[in-house]
Formats: structure tokens, sequence, C-alpha cells
């Protein structure tokens, strides 16, 4: 039976919903295989078996966390090795696309990054990117070896598919370049108990126009408000009112939201980059000519400090 | 001590003008103004203070791209970078990240170095895994994605700020890093950097001073094939409402109407 190879991305076993996705993807593709690396694969397994993860090969060493990068790029040509996959797919992070692109070097494969889709086809899988600041649509296929695809977030919804979700150990030997890079320190983003910005359904976001850290609280009431992930352009973020994390555009996230909400962001070119392909796109600025306007479905020309509270109470009442 | 530093640089389609596909769906050229990738500069940036707080330090700029590309090289040597080296050849056309990692990883070999210093991603392909292969090539470490950096001792340390955590990295040099757009603002070539650089040298390169076969790169030697590229629709232009003191609940009956709500 034809298999996928799938990189899990967790956090001590907790599985990112951009994995599930894969493994919906994968499905498409042939059998599910699953690769979880660092501790845990037993808090996974469950998870990704009712994703359609037939296998979990499953490593753990203190390499994956002492060291960068490498150790898992080690981990995964193993993988690849002993499965011998159809396709390899990973999520769309920094790591996962060096991941990604390093495998594909050494097995003399083709690399696609940042697909939105993947479908087969005669010649093997056709993957969906954007290009452009999302301009463009593309359709590409691997020509060599065996497609490495890193996929991004919010590309499928996750579909359950139970399958025997069987851990297996994975058998790991580092090579030479695997210890290259001391992992000094490491400490985990803290939670903001709002959804992750990438995954998250509804997305409101504040530019240079919030005008201070402290008001960004107008916009952290409307996405809570609302349930929604809390997101700033990179004028917000270099003015150091919000985290880089929550950067939304070209060298921040991409997000494809159901709906994005833009308060006090002119529209940038690669601020578009990160949110033009969201469902709905609605914008408050007061300049009526700011060129944000040109995407929305919906847009208020006024005052932010005006018209987001008003919106806040207005979706409050109206749940009641 | 010295240190040799490389810094590879992409000349890009300026983004704000209307990119677009050739016919052979490649990047058109032609269709927009070059420039030195913005995302570049950051890296040529880092190299000038890493080099400036280093004693016997050396820049070189690296870039293989048509014969405009020398635009991207003359920027970064009128910011201070201290020589360029140009890899030029018509087979270089269509040529995909592992076929230019190639290129690039035998010029670095070539020009000989310590530090191999990267911007983020490029501002037109933006993949972000150059890198990552440079690394994998040259089998040196990578410390990559970096918003600081620093070289001490013969050890390159940074920050990284993933996804999941914020780490700190540390490698023995030779080693390839990338650093983001996080790292610092980059320096305007001053005019005094702008007339030096018309004097620094540049070293014209072609596949067959690098010892690379035409079949490794270019469109032919590409791994993965562009099928389509299509224009997006523009998104039709929607409702714009002028806030009168209805705007707040303007706004949220059309979420209403939406289901968001
Ligand atoms: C290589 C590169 C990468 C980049 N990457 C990113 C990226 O990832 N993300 C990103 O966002 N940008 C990015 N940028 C920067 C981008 O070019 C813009 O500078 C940035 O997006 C502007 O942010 P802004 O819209 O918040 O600010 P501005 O462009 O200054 O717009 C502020 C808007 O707020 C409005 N406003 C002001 N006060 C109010 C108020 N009280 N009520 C309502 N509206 C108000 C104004 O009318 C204006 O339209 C990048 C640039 C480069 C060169």
């Amino acid at each position: 039976m034809t298999e996928v190879l799938v990189l899990v991305d967790h956090e001590n076993g907790t599985v990112r919903k951009p994995t599930l996705e894969l493994l919906t993807l994968a499905r498409r593709l042939g059998d599910p295989v699953a690769v979880h690396l660092g501790p845990g694969a037993d808090i996974a397994a469950p998870v990704l078996a009712e994703h359609g993860a037939t296998r979990v090969l499953a490593a753990d060493a203190p390499e994956f966390a002492d060291y960068h990068l490498v150790p898992k790029v080690d981990a995964l040509q193993a993988a690849f090795d002993a499965v011998g996959p159809a396709a390899v797919l990973v999520p769309s992070s920094g790591e996962g696309k060096e991941i990604a692109a390093r495998l594909a070097l050494r097995t003399g494969s083709g690399l696609v990054t940042d697909a939105v889709d993947i479908a087969p086809g005669d010649d093997g899988p056709v993957t969906t990117q954007s290009a452009f600041a999302a301009a463009y649509s593309t359709t590409s296929r691997v020509t060599r070896g065996v497609p490495v695809v890193t996929v991004k977030p919010n590309s499928a919804t996750p579909e359950a598919a139970p399958a025997a979700g069987t851990v297996e150990e994975l058998a790991v030997t580092f090579g030479p370049l695997a210890t290259g890079t001391a992992v000094v320190s490491r400490a985990p983003r803290e939670s903001t108990g709002r959804p992750e910005l990438a995954e998250a359904a509804i997305v409101v976001s504040g530019g240079r126009g919030v005008g201070s850290a402290e008001s960004f609280s107008v916009i952290e009431d409307l996405a809570d408000a609302l349930g929604a992930a809390v997101g700033a352009s990179r004028a917000a973020v270099d003015a150091g009112w919000y985290p880089h994390a929550h950067q939304v555009g070209q060298t921040g996230k991409t997000v494809s939201p159901q709906l994005y909400l833009a308060a006090g962001i002119s529209g940038a070119i690669q601020h578009r980059a990160g949110m033009q392909t969201s469902k709905t796109i609605v914008a408050v600025n007061k300049d009526a000519e700011a060129p944000i306007f040109e995407l929305v479905d919906y847009g208020v020309v006024g005052d932010l400090f005006a018209v987001v509270p008003a919106l806040t109470e207005e979706i409050k009442a109206r749940k009641g | 001590m010295s240190l040799r530093i490389v810094v590879c640089v992409k000349y890009v389609p300026d983004a704000t003008g209307d990119r677009s596909f050739a016919e052979d769906l490649t990047t058109d050229r032609d269709a927009v103004d070059g420039l030195l990738s913005e995302l570049d500069e950051y890296a040529v940036e880092q190299a000038l203070q890493i080099a400036e707080a280093t004693e016997g330090a050396e820049v070189t700029v690296l870039t293989a791209g048509p014969e405009d590309a020398a635009d991207a090289l003359r920027k970064a040597l009128s910011m201070g970078a201290d020589k360029a080296v140009h890899v030029e050849d018509d087979d270089l056309h269509g040529t995909d990240v592992l076929g230019t990692s190639l290129v690039l990883a035998k010029a670095v070999e070539h020009i000989g170095y310590d530090l191999v210093v990267c911007g983020m991603a490029s501002t037109d392909g933006g993949m972000g895994v150059l890198p990552a292969l440079l690394a994998e090539r040259l089998r040196v470490p990578q410390v990559t994605l970096l918003s600081e950096v620093s070289v001490a001792d013969g050890k390159v340390t940074g920050r990284r700020d993933g996804d999941a955590a914020t780490e700190r990295l540390q490698a023995s040099l030779p080693a390839v890093v990338s650093v983001t757009d996080q790292s610092g603002e980059a320096r305007y070539p001053s005019f005094k950097g702008i007339m030096a650089a018309k004097k620094k040298p540049v070293e014209n390169l072609d596949l067959e001073d690098l010892d690379i076969e035409a079949e490794q790169v270019g469109l032919a030697g590409a791994a993965t094939a562009v099928l389509s590229a299509t224009e997006r629709p523009a998104r039709t232009a929607g409702e714009i409402v002028h806030d009168e003191g209805e705007g707040g609940k303007l706004l949220a009956a059309f979420l209403a109407g939406r289901k968001f709500v």
C-alpha cells in the first residue's frame, strides 16, 4: 500500500491542529504514517490514529531538545528510508520548511513550500500555492524523487478517519551534522488563552492607528467578544506595542481565516501578503483612501476608538 | 583574528510593482524594476556590524542572477561591504532553490568563508529555505531565522523566535546564519559609501568556473515544475460606510448577517 509520511508538530505530545489537517490531506494520496519526534508519542498516538494515521513512527532522544533542527532531519530521513513513502508532508513553519528542504536535498527530491492544497494527479501530487503576495495562485508538481511538501495551516478541515495508529519505534542514527548547533536555552511562548493566530477562524488585527501598547486592549476586547485571535501590523510590532509572534504579513504569519478585521491598518502590500486570502475582510480606518478598503467586504471610515468599542458592545449585547 | 564573511543576496522584482509570471512560468523580470531584496539588507547590515566588531574582518557580497543583479551588489557595496562576486550564466534561468543552493555553495567555497549570512527569505519566491540548504551542502551548522546575532571566540550565537518558543542557539564557525527583519534596521548608503562602491572589486563567475554542469541547474535541472499561474480575481468591492455614530452598529449588523455574531 502507498504510504505518505506526515511530520507531527506537537508540544510534549499535544498535537497542533495543522498536523491533523496534514493527515486529512495525506489520505488523498495514500495511508498516512505519522512521524513523532521527542516526548509524548503515547499522548499523541490516539489523536493521530483518530485522524487517519495507520502507523506512528516514534523516536525520542536528548538530541532533539539539545541540538537545533538537524537531529529531526536525521530522524525524518530514517523514517523516509524505512517507509519508502509516496510523499512527505510537513507543517509550513519556519522549522518545518527548513527540515523539509534538507530532507529533499538528501533524498534527491523536489521541494514545494507553503502549499495551500494538494491533490493526486497522473504524474504525482499537484500542489497549489500563492505567489506574489497572494496576487497569483500557482499549481506545481515535483518532477524528481519523492515530493516533499510543506503545507500551510488552515489548508484543510481535519476529518476524523479512525485508523490503527500503531506506535512503532523508529531507529535513528544521528549524523555528524546533528550536534552542530546547540540549543543553549529555550523559553516556550506563553499561551495568551486566545486561539492560535495561524489557526484561528477569526482574526482581529490592529496597526499603527491603535497608537500605543495600552490601546491594544481595544483590539483585544473585540477579539474576545468574537472568540478571535489578535494580529498586528509590522508598524505596531516595530513600535513595541504588540509581540512579533502576532505579526501578520510577509515577515509574520500568513492567515486565511473566515473573517479578518483590520483596525488602523493601511493595507500595505507586505501586510496584504499575509491576509488577502481571508474569506471575509472588514476594516475600520479613518482614511477613506486607505488601500485596505480595496480588499474589504465591508468597511467603516471612521475613528477606530469610536467604532471598535461600539462594535464590541453591540456584539456583547447581541450575544445577550 | 580574521573573519571572512560572505553575504548571499538576491536581486528581486520590486514588491510594490505589479509582479507577474513570464510565458515559461518563471518570474517575469522585465515587468517590474529590480532591486536588492529588502530582507537581504538586514543580512548586509548584520554582516557589517559583526565585521565592525571584529579585527581583520572582510565582507564579500555574493549573488547569482542576471546581469542587472549587479545593482544589488552595488547597493550592498555602497552600504559598506568590501567586495562582490556575481555568478551569471544564461543556463541559470529557471533554476529552483535546490539548484541555487548548489551554485551559491560552490561560490561560497570558491570565495573562502568563516561565516555565511543570509536574509530570512527572498521577497519574491519567499521560500526561506536557502540558508538551511547551504548549511546542508557546506556541511556546517545552520543558525537561522535570528532576530539577534553576535560572533565571539570563534562562535556564533543568536536568538530565534520560533512559533512555539524563543531559543538561544550557538555554533562554532564556520557556520551559515540567516537574520530576520527584527534584527535591526539596515543603514542607508552614505554619499561617501556610494562613491567608494564604484571602485570596489566585483568578480564575475560562470558555471564553468564553479565546475557546475548546465543540466544541474536551470529549468531542466529543476526538481519541480510550475504547471499553471493564475491571477487571483480582484476582490469585489464591498460596501463602505462613513461612521456618523452608527459605524459600530452597522458593522455588527454586517457581521451578524454573515453569521459571525
Ligand atoms: C521587506 C518588508 C517586509 C514587511 N513585512 C510586513 C509584515 O509582515 N506585516 C506588515 O504588516 N507589514 C510589513 N511590512 C511593512 C509594511 O510595508 C507597512 O509599513 C506596514 O504594514 C504598515 O503598518 P500599518 O498599516 O499599521 O501602518 P500605516 O501604514 O502607518 O497605517 C496606519 C493606518 O491607520 C489609520 N489610522 C490612524 N489612526 C486611526 C484611528 N484613530 N482610527 C482609524 N484609523 C486610523 C491611518 O489612516 C492609516 O491608514 C514590511 C515591509 C517590508 C519592506
